[in-house]
């Protein structure tokens, strides 16, 4: 039987995350709370918007209304990588080797980890970034589309369109893939591994009823799963051309109420859902067969994350009812 | 779930440059009212007041992809209000000025189509700060003073002091032409009571008629006032021309002495169409107003109206924004009161003759 060890704080979880083995909990407020042989309390912000692990996994990058944009390490070592400003920082991102990303308005910054950093600007507000898995290049999602920009060098971007507003970027693992979520209640895809000088062939996922307000790739990048309806909808990328043609699974399905977040396990093709009512399930991809994690709770979950064993599950909510769930109790 | 906590009132100001929206934003930061207010501007600008909540954004428009092109939304807005409601408690409303420039149709639209600042908040009134100076010559060099006039709630003829008592009833006629069934205020630096523009549930469906029992009788629009006005503002007795007036009883205009048509006013493009109708057949009256707003979305800025349901005890109140509609039940009819259906449209190009036929036509 899972176990669940709660924490109850004070305010609207932006992102429970473990830091190796130490989870926190960073609040709206820009108070993160990590868990190491008791409870500390850092102030990163005065508000935080944004926060997203490393991709180390050993520290948590922030930005947040005062313009700053932070790193909190799993030790507590707190270090401000850009000062206050005026702009909200509204997106950070963590790249391979060391590298950070940060937005605030229609612009964005890719510092690497010698300090070298590149603005890059786009003609609409940068909504989101997501970094390649592999070489220095990132997608920057905007109204109408994505581009997508080599941090080195010259080049010109490439600019995949897709006509509405895009609020959330993601590569898949193998690089073949681009993936918006968009205003409309749906994902949009990009298959971007054909020859150079080929249009980018478009995937249309639609059907949510929701906003998509969470993504998440399965182990090596079979499968993407997505928040937005009653049940967790996850699309198949293991063929040539990703979903195309094929329907989504549906995974924990509940009639009264909706999936408000994912997140899918390290090793196994399992993914953690999280819903409106505060509840967690764990459901194997392989036969849909679900498992209770956490009762509902106060508020809808708004974060989860695995700790890198997968046998630890950070959850977060609207109303400060966190926790961590041991799945074998 | 946890209980949800009431929505947060937004107001929006609107406003050509110039026309005074600082200065009522300094006044309503810096009166005591105890009420604490998050801003969102464009631009920091002269806001004199630091300990409030000040948001800059860049206005910035989305359309929808759903092939409407007047269904667009503020997608700055949709973030900063996003970002704002993650912290509650630390405001009591939200108030948004817009550029100069700014169409207040998104602005709008955003608190109707967006889901997330719709669980959230409520639009509580549009309000548009008129020069009185300088409104003839907005007129003539744009559009968009014409479209926030149109849009608005709650308008302030303000710069009344600059003005002869001549050029301000002529103004005053002008606006009403473009909107008939707004609140004009008018006012010198903005001052005026506070609550004339807070709070004023516009958007609400059944708190907009309660407020203002006769906001539809553009045969008896509310009548403007000036700051030391100590008119009862629910009285309805003057008689003004609206803009599609049909009766003429010019016993108690107070203000209005020239009975020119105000579709003459020069460079005025916006009219408006007021229907009136006996009980409607429900059956009827939806696909119309779907087919009407579907169709001539892009012309209508704002509806209006209160429909009699055939073999329904309930008052049925409607409202829209382009293509947006909006409609409930209200409230039981009174005994003895009349069961009429009145519906207003404001907005451009419209086509009155078909508007009033097709209108009849839905009735039971």
């Amino acid at each position: 039987m899972p176990t669940v060890a709660p924490l109850d704080l004070d305010g609207h979880c932006m992102a429970a995350a473990f830091l190796g083995d130490v989870p926190v909990f960073a609040l709206a407020s820009g108070m993160v709370h990590r868990l190491d042989h008791g409870t500390h309390a850092h102030e990163l912000h005065d508000g935080l918007l944004t926060a997203a692990r490393s991709q180390d996994g050993l520290s948590l990058l922030s930005g947040g209304e005062d313009g700053k944009v932070m790193r909190i390490d799993r030790d507590g070592t707190i270090t401000e990588i850009r000062g206050p400003a005026r702009k909200w920082v509204s997106v950070v991102a963590s790249g391979p080797q060391g590298a950070v990303a940060w937005a605030e308005g229609r612009q964005a910054t890719v510092r690497l980890a010698d300090g070298t950093t590149r603005e890059l600007t786009e003609d609409r507000t940068v909504e989101a970034i997501g970094f390649a898995p592999k070489g220095m290049r990132v997608a920057l999602a905007r109204y109408n589309g994505v581009s997508l920009h080599w941090v080195a060098g010259s080049a010109r971007p490439v600019d995949l369109e897709w006509k509405g507003a895009h609020s959330a970027v993601t590569f898949s693992p193998d690089g073949r893939f681009v993936v918006t979520a968009m205003q409309e209640n749906a994902l949009h895809g990009w298959k971007i591994d054909g020859k150079p000088g080929d249009e980018p062939k478009h995937m249309r996922m639609t059907g949510y009823p929701a906003k998509i307000k969470s993504l998440s790739w399965s182990v090596k990048g079979r499968w993407l799963a997505s928040s937005g309806a009653i049940s967790a909808i996850v699309w198949p990328f293991s063929g040539k051309d990703g979903p195309m043609g094929k329907p989504p699974l549906e995974l924990g399905l509940r009639s009264d109420t909706m999936v408000t977040c994912v997140a899918c396990h390290p090793a196994e093709e399992l993914v953690a859902i999280g819903f409106a009512d505060g509840m967690v399930l764990a459901v194997r991809l392989a036969d849909s067969r679900e498992a209770l994690l956490r009762r509902p709770g106060k508020g809808p979950i708004s974060s989860l994350s695995w700790r890198a064993d997968g046998r630890l599950l950070a959850f977060g909510s609207e109303t400060g009812d966190c926790g961590v769930i041991d799945i074998a109790g | 779930m946890s209980e949800a906590p009431a929505p947060i009132p937004v107001t929006v100001l609107t406003g050509y440059l110039g026309s005074g929206k600082t200065t009522l934003l300094n006044r309503i930061l810096s009166e005591n009212h105890g009420k604490r207010y998050a801003v969102i501007v464009n631009e920091f600008g002269e806001i004199g007041i630091d300990n409030d909540l000040i948001v800059e954004s860049d206005e910035e428009i989305y359309e929808m992809n759903n092939g409407c092109v007047c269904c667009t939304v503020r997608g700055d807005l949709v973030r900063v209000v996003e970002g704002l409601m993650r912290r509650p408690g630390r405001f009591d409303a939200i108030i948004v000025e817009t550029t100069g420039l700014a169409d207040p149709a998104p602005v709008a639209q955003t608190f109707f189509m967006d889901e997330d600042v719709r669980a959230k908040t409520r639009l509580d009134a549009v309000v548009a700060l008129v020069d009185a100076k300088h409104l003839p010559l907005r007129l003539k060099d744009s559009r968009e003073a014409e479209d926030q006039i149109a849009f608005a709630d709650v308008v302030l003829l303000n710069k009344t002091d600059l003005v002869t008592p001549d050029e301000l009833d002529r103004i005053e006629r002008t606006v009403r032409a473009i909107n008939p069934s707004a609140r004009i205020h008018r006012t010198s630096r903005a001052v005026l009571p506070l609550d004339a523009v807070l709070d004023r549930g516009a958007f609400d469906l059944s708190r907009a008629l309660e407020n203002d029992p006769h906001f539809l009788d553009h045969d008896h629009p509310d009548h403007a006032c000036g700051p030391d006005c100590d008119h009862d503002h629910d009285h309805h007795g003057h008689e003004h021309h609206g803009h599609d007036h049909h009766g003429h009883d010019h016993g108690h205009d107070h203000h209005h002495h020239d009975h020119a048509e105000p579709a003459a006013i020069h460079d005025v493009t916006v009219q408006s169409v007021s229907l009136r109708g006996g009980e409607m057949d429900p059956k009827r009256f939806f696909p119309w107003i779907e087919k009407i707003t579907q169709m001539e979305g892009p012309n209508i800025l704002r509806l209006k109206g209160i429909i009699a349901f055939a073999d329904d005890a309930d008052r049925y109140v409607i409202q829209g924004v382009h293509m947006i509609v909006e409609g409930d039940h209200q409230r039981a009819w009174k005994e003895g009161e009349k069961h009429e259906s009145r519906l207003v449209f404001i907005g451009r190009e419209l086509d009155r003759e078909k508007l009033e036929r097709t209108f009849k036509a839905c009735e039971a």
